[in-house]
């Protein structure tokens, strides 16, 4: 295995640290954080589910925003203002250059998604919950977030490639839209009678991730037990998504023309 | 026998244009041509000649529509032909979020050197352009003639056989463009083999051992520098002071410039010697005669048809003297 995608995952960890946008990300992610400890405070009997929701729903929204925008400009960014010349006559194929970058916005994703974890636990001690067995389903919610950004991120990547930052952030965004509800689409197509919507119903059920399944948010809340084969089988989904995406990506990258 | 350096077998690059991407607009025309081990090759033509086409297709940015090309003996699909060179793209643009050094590091950590290696080294390159003093300086706050240096030292950084550099004098002061053509001097005298694109042709003159003139996509000719100047002697150059009040010598039947004392006149080859007889005779004081020689730049006009509007201004052979 080349090392060249290592130098390129820190170099765009770097970029990401030294960007001030994020930190504004961060501040807010964190004040939500804050503001749910308020929240939490008036909602006499319900302070952890409410705290706990509204903790894991920004750090969901937060690291979406975060693996959208910084994911469509992972590429595109790079042509449009040219450092990839002078990168690309280096020894690095095409392929680890991709690797590279969806690996340093991840490393980003995770790095960032541990201070708002951090920051969420923070906020259920201030308001003296005592820790309990069940609050491990929060790591397991902050899981399968990681999962659901690390599958937006490859989208993102892939569009990036050969699309605008724009169209790219349009496309990602349609296709979260659509996997968040692939389940009622596909209920919606066996509802008509039409065999030709069913079927298309169907092609989008099966073709775009399902990121309804990552949602365990509820979950964590609730205190509602989580099965180590949704686990598994989300961890496997996920891979196989991004591999899939990471391949097409690099075969469209990989015969691109840098006019 | 060792492979040339750089080995161009009819190179061509067509790209589709048009909205429906229907048409094709052809870049670079079946270009040919080979350059050899420690040879200083500039690469000249107007802009849209289709320079920076072949620079990319040598450096795998773009891919060809037909031909090949070989660095040393790999080729430019393979990625370890990467290793044999350093480019420097124009008008060239980093990460400016990282100061010099990082990005030096960056760079070397593509080609396996050890941290200890890679220290020396950036420290190394960075004196050499000298980057030194703003070598922990962002990006973002470096002048033109900075950042081309960094670029220069990405491109030499790990010792490439090769290097190609498009344009390396744009944009730069008088100073900069002297400091990067001692660095081109350098290259040259370690053996190394440098192909640069310019469309400033008294750099060319300086710098390479051979050229070629492209337009319109093809090669309208290469040979070597020195060759090229002294294609032919149009004319002579004679450079003559009068006396103190004295007047031009009757009878001179070429143009003379006078600026105080000093005339200069250029007289076709056949007339020197009656025209220096006449000036002998009239007791001035003939201080040189030189051929005119075409420069590179009459050769570059001449061979695209004077369509061209280089920027540099036209070199003259004419010394221009205060009165």
């Amino acid at each position: 295995m080349s090392s060249a995608p290592f130098p390129v995952a820190l170099n765009t960890f770097r970029e990401a640290v030294r960007d001030r946008v994020l930190y504004n990300l961060i501040f807010f992610a964190l004040l939500l954080i804050g503001a749910a400890i308020f929240v939490g405070q008036i909602s006499i009997g319900i302070e952890r589910l409410v705290i706990i929701n509204l903790g894991l729903s920004a750090i969901s929204l937060f690291g979406l925003v975060m693996a959208i925008f910084i994911g469509v400009g992972l590429v595109s960014k790079e042509i449009e203002k040219r450092t990839l010349y002078s990168l690309l006559a280096k020894p690095i194929r095409r392929w680890e250059f991709l690797v590279g970058k969806y690996a340093g916005l991840v490393l980003t994703l995770v790095v960032n998604t541990a201070f708002m974890t951090i920051g969420l636990l923070i906020a259920l001690f201030y308001v003296g919950h005592p820790f309990v067995a069940s609050d491990a389903l929060i790591f397991v919610a902050v899981y399968f977030i990681l999962l659901e950004l690390a599958l937006v991120t490859a989208i993102a990547l892939f569009f990036s490639c050969f699309s605008s930052p724009m169209l790219s952030t349009l496309f990602t965004l349609g296709i979260y839209i659509t996997g968040c509800f692939a389940g009622d689409i596909r209920d919606f197509g066996d509802f008509t009678k039409s065999s030709a919507m069913k079927a298309i119903t169907r092609v989008i059920y099966y073709l775009v991730p399902n990121f309804h399944n990552f949602n365990a948010i509820t979950a964590a809340s609730h205190a509602d037990s989580v099965s180590l084969s949704l686990v598994l089988q989300n961890t496997l989904y996920a891979a196989l998504y991004v591999a899939v995406l990471l391949v097409a990506a690099s075969a469209v990258f990989s015969n691109r023309n840098l006019k | 026998m060792s492979a040339p350096a750089i080995e161009i077998v009819g190179l061509t690059k067509d790209y589709t244009v048009g909205f429906w991407h229907n048409r094709t607009r052809r870049s670079l025309d079946h270009l040919t041509l080979q350059v050899e081990d420690g040879e200083t090759l500039g690469f000249l033509g107007p802009n849209g000649a289709g320079k920076t086409t072949t620079l990319k297709l040598l450096t795998g940015l773009i891919f060809p529509t037909s031909g090949t090309a070989r660095i040393r003996g790999r080729s430019i699909d393979d990625v370890n032909m990467h290793r044999e060179i350093g480019f420097l793209p124009e008008q060239p643009y980093f990460y400016d979020y990282l100061t010099a050094r990082e990005l030096l590091d960056y760079y070397a950590r593509f080609s396996n050197f050890t941290k200890a290696e890679r220290g020396e080294r950036v420290g190394r390159l960075l004196e050499r352009v000298g980057l030194t003093s703003a070598a922990d300086i962002q990006l973002r706050k470096y002048s033109k003639g900075m950042l081309q240096r960094a670029g220069i030292a990405q491109a030499i950084l790990h010792d490439p056989q090769v290097v190609f550099l498009d344009e390396p004098m744009s944009g730069l002061d008088p100073v900069g463009r002297r400091e990067v053509r001692d660095i081109i001097h350098d290259l040259k005298k370690q053996g190394r083999t440098v192909f640069f694109s310019t469309h400033i042709l008294s750099d060319a003159e300086m710098l390479c051992d051979r050229v070629a003139v492209l337009a319109g996509g093809k090669l309208q000719g290469i040979g070597a520098s020195g060759e090229v100047m002294s294609l032919e002697v149009h004319a002579m150059d004679v450079l003559f002071e009068l006396r103190p009040g004295q007047d031009l010598p009757p009878g001179l039947a070429a143009k003379v410039t006078r600026i105080g004392a000093r005339c200069q006149m250029e007289v076709p080859e056949s007339e020197l010697y009656a025209a220096l007889d006449r000036l002998r005779a009239w007791d001035a004081r003939i201080l040189s005669v030189s051929p005119v020689r075409p420069t590179l730049e009459d050769y570059f006009l001449r061979l695209v048809g004077g369509a061209s509007n280089p920027a540099e201004p036209r070199t003259h052979a004419v010394e221009v003297i205060a009165p």
